[in-house]
């Protein structure tokens, strides 16, 4: 190459000449819409979700509590055996401080997000969730924190039937 | 197995917006693949193409769309997609088809139009997540990349100020390359530190651009080399490949063991027990700054936290002794997801034959290892090429 070649292939766009139809373009939008079915293990953390609980799948194969649930063990290659109820109490393994939505889209209010590993679970396993009442100078890598959950007429069978994490109080178990 | 090597590469350029069509930039990539080679499609026995999620180009099935393209029409042709690690990981498909016996001469053609998508690629990202237990936290894909970050810069203490190091490093590497999106000769550390907080600890000149782009590659059987006497050659000594857990919240982020695991099995092919002192040069994949650091790591060319340390004493500058992205990588050239083949497989061609041009590692490179990253932080690919 790239040496040897003089000129390479491709003829560049500006955004000018592409958002205002300057070039020869086709626009289409999918019509798509999908329901997923949520399964044995997590149509079960669903429900229990609703509850305000937390809960698991133990596996005697490898002694794992697995969070989130599922029906087979993904290590052990075999049907996990019980179901076992962890706490709402967990430590933050990492997180981000986001000034993005889902879009790329910018946010002056920042979101605290992260990953929680709960209590209960073997180490490590926890779920994905918002931080709040604490400021983005507080959260560290390791605080303990707690479930705050929707009050019980609101949870509809969702993760988000927890608002979010906040950290554990002094004394608090 | 018989032994294989490549023979030709090719690109385009890597734009944010292309006008040509995905057939066209397959079409110009595969033929600039030929020449180099010195073949026609005629002397072309399979094809095997490589791209990411069909709804970046925003059509279903686009390895079959674009086929024509890659010269795959009347011969045995198959799309693989590993995610990002589909950049590194189409090669090794191809090597497979060589190595097997089953053809001589394989084309590898891999193709990424990102810019159809409306407003922004991210947009598409966002179904990567898992439907039930992460969508409705209406993710963005940077936060997994921060997350990762965040856990990796925590554990081993190392500082904004030397991650940043990796993106002027490669951003300036790309003013050598004649494909380049976001080569910058003057950028600093300061420039990545004070560029916009997309999500802390990730800031925008962090991260690599989405990209509109194609490569391919050549790959023949040694007797065809032989007879041939192809004097452009760099032989595929090592490939490997392995995926994590989808369980990603139950995994500690500061290793990536699955890229340790697919790099152990490449180098036990080629005979490499010793990666730091054997490898001579690589181009992990790189569409974080910090990514460059964690995949050294994985690719045992650095020990656990030590790979930040590297790259402030210059050991990866491209006079280093260990030059890294060399091509400028994801984050100066740009990040056409499959199609950064022509900066992994296609950059340890040119370095190991000599045709790199302003680029071309300054001392004498023998031994290569190009990595793809990709998924929900689960997925490693690994080539090491020897000259
Ligand atoms: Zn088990």
């Amino acid at each position: 190459m790239t040496a040897r070649i003089p000129k390479f292939p491709g003829t560049e766009l500006g955004s000018k000449e592409f958002y205002e139809g300057k070039v020869t373009q086709v626009r289409s939008r999918p019509d798509a819409q999908y329901d997923f079915s949520a399964g044995e293990a997590i149509s079960r953390f669903l429900e229990e979700l609703q509850k305000g609980k937390l809960i698991a799948r133990t596996c005697t194969g490898c002694a794992r509590i697995l969070f989130p649930p599922r029906m087979f063990c993904e290590e052990c290659y075999r049907p996990t055996d019980e179901w076992r109820y962890i706490r709402d109490t967990g430590t933050i393994e990492t997180y981000s401080i986001s000034y993005i939505d889902q879009d790329a889209k910018r946010i002056t209010e920042p979101i605290l997000v992260g990953v929680v590993s709960l209590d209960g679970a073997s180490p490590k396993m926890g779920m994905m969730h918002y931080f709040r009442e604490m400021t983005k100078d507080e959260i560290r890598i390791g605080l303990r924190v707690k479930a705050v959950w929707k009050p019980p007429e609101e949870r509809k069978g969702s993760v988000l039937d927890i608002r979010y994490f906040r950290p554990l109080k002094e004394g608090e178990a | 197995m018989r032994k294989v090597g490549v023979i030709g590469a090719g690109m385009t350029l890597f734009r944010r917006r292309l006008q040509d069509t995905p057939k066209e930039l397959c079409y110009e990539a595969s033929k600039m693949a030929l020449d180099s080679a010195g073949l026609t499609l005629a002397d072309v026995n399979m094809v095997v193409s490589g791209s990411a999620p069909d709804a970046f180009d925003g059509v279903h099935m686009k390895g079959e769309y674009y086929a024509d393209g890659c010269g795959a029409y009347g011969r045995p042709y198959m799309r693989v997609f590993t995610g990002g690690g589909t950049g590194v990981f189409s090669t090794i498909a191809g090597w497979w088809h060589v190595a097997s016996g089953l053809a001589d001469v394989v084309l590898v053609v891999n193709e990424e139009k990102m810019s159809p998508c409306q407003p922004h690629a991210q947009s598409v990202f966002g179904h990567i997540w898992d439907p039930i237990l992460d969508r409705p936290l209406k993710p963005n894909l940077v936060w997994i990349f921060a997350m990762e970050m965040n856990r990796y810069m925590t554990v081993h203490h190392v500082k904004k100020e030397d991650i940043a190091l990796v993106a002027v490093k490669n951003k300036r590497n790309a003013v050598g390359h004649p494909c380049a999106q976001l080569a910058d000769p003057n950028i600093t550390v300061e420039d990545v530190l004070n560029s916009e907080i997309m999500a802390w600890p990730v800031n925008r000149l962090d991260i690599s651009p989405p990209s509109d782009g194609a490569s391919a590659v050549v790959l023949a059987s040694e007797d065809v080399i032989r007879k041939r006497k192809v004097q452009d050659k760099a032989w595929v000594s090592g490939v490997g490949w392995c995926i994590d857990s989808t369980m990603w919240t139950d995994r500690d982020l500061v290793f990536p063991e699955y890229v340790a695991r697919a790099a152990k099995m490449a180098y036990k092919q080629a005979r490499i027990d010793t990666p730091r002192r054997q490898i001579d040069f690589a181009e992990p994949y790189d569409p974080f700054d910090y990514k460059e650091l964690h995949h050294m790591e994985g690719l045992l060319l650095a020990k656990k936290g030590e790979a930040p340390i590297l790259t402030k004493e210059g050991v990866t500058q491209r006079d280093g002794d260990l030059p890294t992205c060399p091509s400028g990588g994801l984050l100066g050239v740009g990040n056409p997801i499959a199609a950064t083949m022509g900066i992994k497989i296609g950059e340890l061609f040119w370095q190991l034959t000599g045709q790199a041009g302003k680029r071309q590692i300054p001392h004498e490179v023998r031994t290569g290892v190009a990595q793809a990253w990709g998924d929900l932080m689960q997925y490693g690919a690994v080539v090491v090429m020897r000259a």
